[in-house]
């Protein structure tokens, strides 16, 4: 198992090298000058504009601007976005907190619901319920999160008025930020009311967010459950008179599992790009706006330190998960 | 299975009961601005966009002079009163008595404002060596993009309420230029202090100024707080707290603003605005803005350099439907280069009618057949344009209607400013918002031969008998004189046609109806100095 864990960690060395190459080179290929954006109709003298140039050491042959970039890297410093002029490190841990809370409860809330449906649609194939689960997973699987999430802020915001509009909190709530995570914070905080107002203010994203990896979820585990409950061993548990609860729950489960915890991995990525949309729509201070925003204004510091330590988080939750898929299925540890 | 479900199903619900939506007025005078976006910073001489404004100059800070509110009529802030010399190049300002600083967490301030404060502010933007012109990575593009290090030759404390300005050149706009927002005046004493410390960007960060609001807490993309500053020279703000809830998206901002979440939003949704006008809850302001969208020919190509075929463009396209389709409604007519909310405009000037048949006679005398050519439209949405693609397409087919085939271009924006800049178009359609209601913003800035050199004119015009009366207005502090001036600039450029002035467009602010005296400003901003909340 040491071996594996060593093995998966020295491939991180090649990818994360690669991903500060890529970082570097997307933002600069597409054009777009971050001067020119910066002042606008307003315009800007051409010696001016070479000196912000030369001021921001943008005016360096490209190769070494990426060697300065890489070697900062490797010194923890992102540098300083273009526009606030402040630490990239510093707005991005300032932010990542908030996308980190909304991308557990959304993928809290697809497991707890899709893990489920999944297992009850296979369990009763062909039933009215089956197809219910399906079609209805389809649907959210299809359904647009921009246009998804303003719908549910008109029913459940505009005509019912159960949940809050966007937002993380309510304003007549101020709670210093602590941890960056506002569940924690307003608890730590004590104030009373202000939990709530973070829970009810978390529903909705969670919602949105949370739709697509639901129906991944339930529809993986439905086909991964078929999958195994038609295997000789299922039958023979059967057979032997094992309780039905044991037979789903013990031996077709665990099995069941391994495709859906490759899954769950890859939804980090799905979940990182759907909080883009997300996070607009329900104003959420998050990295994936942040991150936009930085794209359109070609804050080129930003995008690639940005893009670095999403593209850091995303292999090292998906070396996690390799992890786990090693502790589920035996076959894998013992292959390497 | 089924009990899970069901726990999940009473948690979510018992979740939802916990209370209903967000409530306002709970606490006493708290009112909630639902801003756009986020600040790039709160030091507003840093920075350029109105968003930032929003956030800094217009809440934190002062100016020696500042437009009233929701005018762009100049009057005292910092300074009481000023006089100019007889040959326009000394502007003496008798400063304010009595006037405090934010006490913050940072900083408590041990004088009130004076000449120091002053001197500090510009010359931090104006001086290279000034100990804190390099901090936080400043480039002072607005103090930069208005002329201020060339119109500027020296700056002196006279004593401590009393400094002058000594100019190079007699330059009319420049008390107006001092009411902008990169004319903020800061706390020396807290720039002292912070770099004292060792940390001098925290004067940028944590911003110490003299306005009606102080900054409490900053939360990037979600919140910005302020409180009212009890000892604000003109009198206590009547609301106590400020709140800017930041929030992108329009239609988001809209529902927020019907549930009650906020008071003010800026920048509605044109679809959204005949749902506010009917809503009970809500008045929709509305105020011509202090911009105008044009259509420039490049006047160096051929044949624009003709003006016969300039004229005759102009005579071919329909405005009327342009306001029609891409303003919807939320715009007017433009005849002249300014908005008729800036001093000056000339009303007596007759706009193109819209006559394809003579257009096309003035071609053929004009000797031009046949003509292909392109119309560059912009890939953002500005408020002089809503939707620049539609005005293009609009226009390519008013001018095929005369026998004139154009190609429609865009770039990525930065690529678009840079690239017409350098005149590579035929005609491009772009606008312009006006920074300090004078007219000189609009005519020397996108018009003069300067502008034409730099590209900023993107018609690339210089013609000599209109430069002269705008240099000639620059150099008269009479305002009877300058009116004149601009007024007669204004016959000459219709006359030679450089752009067709399309539209100026008409701005709309929602506000709930608790919200009292909110006045729609012409700059674009947002200032809740003496707005009121009802009880």
């Amino acid at each position: 198992m040491i071996r594996f864990i060593f093995h998966r960690l020295l491939l991180l060395i090649p990818t994360f090298f690669g991903v500060t190459l890529l970082a570097f080179i997307f933002i600069r290929l597409i054009p777009g000058d971050p001067v020119e954006i910066l002042v606008g109709e307003r315009g800007i003298s051409p010696e001016r504009h070479a000196q912000i140039l030369h001021d921001l050491g943008l005016d360096r042959p490209l190769w070494e601007q990426y060697v300065v970039f890489f070697q900062n890297v490797l010194h923890g410093d992102l540098g300083r976005s273009l526009v606030t002029r402040t630490p990239v490190l510093d707005e991005f841990l300032t932010l990542f907190p908030a996308t980190v809370e909304l991308s557990l409860c959304a993928i809290t809330f697809a497991l707890v619901i899709g893990l489920p449906v999944g297992i009850l649609a296979a369990i009763r194939r062909g039933t009215v319920l089956d197809h219910t689960v399906m079609g209805i997973t389809l649907t959210g699987y299809s359904m647009p999160i921009f246009w998804w999430g303003l719908l549910l802020i008109i029913l459940f915001s505009g005509i019912l008025g159960w949940t809050p509009v966007s937002g993380r909190i309510s304003f007549l709530y101020f709670v210093e930020p602590v941890t960056g995570f506002m569940l924690v914070d307003t608890w730590l905080s004590g104030e009373k009311g202000a939990f709530a107002s973070a829970v009810r203010h978390l529903i909705l994203p969670t919602i949105v967010l949370g739709t697509i990896p639901l129906a991944v979820i339930a529809r993986q585990t439905r086909s991964a459950m078929l999958e195994v409950l038609s295997e000789d061993y299922v039958r023979t548990a059967r057979a032997k008179g094992l309780p039905p609860a044991r037979v789903i729950g013990l031996h077709a489960l665990r099995n069941a599992l391994i495709p859906v915890v490759t899954t769950i991995g890859l939804q980090v990525g799905v979940l990182l790009a759907g909080a883009i949309l997300t996070e607009t729509i329900f104003s959420w201070p998050g990295v994936g706006k942040w991150l936009v925003d930085s794209i359109f204004r070609r804050d080129y510091p930003s995008v690639q330190g940005g893009l670095l330590l999403i593209a850091t988080v995303v292999m090292v939750v998906n070396l996690i998960v390799d992890l786990l898929y090693g502790l589920i299925n035996p076959r894998i540890r013992h292959a390497r | 299975m089924k009990r899970i479900l069901l726990g999940t199903a009473c948690a979510l619900a018992t979740v939802l009961m916990l209370g209903t939506g967000a409530s306002t007025g709970a606490e006493a005078k708290t009112l909630v601005f639902c801003s756009e976006g986020s600040p790039e910073g709160f030091n507003p001489s840093l920075y350029t966009a109105g968003t930032t404004f929003d956030a800094s100059s217009r809440q934190i800070f002062n100016r020696l002079v500042e437009f009233e509110r929701g005018t762009t009529k100049i009057v005292p802030a910092l300074a009481e009163s000023w006089e100019v010399s007889s040959d326009g190049l000394e502007y003496t300002f008798h400063l304010r008595r009595g006037v405090k600083f934010h006490t913050t967490k940072n900083f408590t301030p041990t004088r009130d404002f004076n000449a120091d404060d002053v001197l500090f502010s510009f010359e931090r933007q104006r001086d290279p060596n000034h100990p804190y012109h390099k901090v936080s990575g400043a480039q002072y593009e607005y103090f930069v993009s208005m002329d201020m290090p060339n119109i500027i030759k020296k700056i002196e404390k006279v004593d401590d309420y009393t400094v002058k300005f000594i100019l190079n050149v007699p330059e009319a706009p420049f008390i107006a230029n001092l009411a902008m927002d990169f004319a903020s005046i800061m706390s020396a004493e807290y720039a002292d202090r912070m770099r004292a410390a060792g940390t001098p960007e925290k004067v940028d960060l944590s911003p110490v100024g003299t306005g009606p609001f102080q900054l409490v807490a900053y939360q990037k993309d979600a919140v910005i707080r302020y409180k009212a500053h009890p000892d604000y020279w003109a009198g206590k703000a009547p609301i106590d707290t400020l709140i800017f809830a930041i929030t992108p998206d329009p239609s988001v901002r809209y529902q927020k603003l019907k549930a009650g979440e906020c008071h003010v939003m800026p920048y509605p949704n044109p679809a959204d605005l005949e749902a506010m006008r009917k809503d009970p809850d809500i008045n929709l302001l509305q105020q011509e803005g202090l911009n105008v969208g044009y259509l420039a020919f490049n006047t160096e190509k051929k044949p624009f350099d003709d003006k016969r075929v300039r004229q005759a463009l102009n005579m071919a396209v329909n405005k009327q439907a342009i306001i029609d389709v891409v303003f919807q409604g939320a715009g007017t007519v433009a005849k002249n280069p300014i908005p008729p909310t800036i001093w000056s405009y000339n009303d007596e000037v007759k706009d193109y009618p819209y006559d394809p048949a003579r257009a096309k006679a003035l071609l053929a005398e004009a000797g031009v057949t046949n003509l292909k050519t392109n119309i560059w439209a912009m890939p953002v949405q500005r408020p002089y344009n809503p939707n620049a693609r539609r005005m293009a397409e609009l226009i390519q087919a008013d001018w095929a209607k005369v026998g004139v085939e154009a190609e429609i271009v865009t770039y990525e924006w930065g690529e678009y400013l840079k690239r017409s800049k350098l005149g590579e178009h035929d005609t491009v359609l772009l606008g312009w918002t006006g920074d300090n209601g004078d007219p000189d913003n609009f005519l020397f800035v996108l018009l003069g031969c300067e502008a034409a050199k730099n590209g900023a004119n993107r018609a690339r015009w210089c013609y000599k008998p209109f430069n002269d009366l705008l240099v000639q207005a620059k150099r008269t502090a009479d305002v009877a004189e300058r009116t004149r001036l601009y007024k007669q600039a204004q016959v000459i450029f219709k006359e030679e046609a450089p752009w067709i002035t399309i539209a100026h467009s008409i701005v709309f602010k929602p506000v709930r109806k608790e919200v009292i005296d909110f006045r729609i400003d012409p700059f674009g901003g947002h200032v809740f100095y003496g707005v009121d909340l009802k009880e």
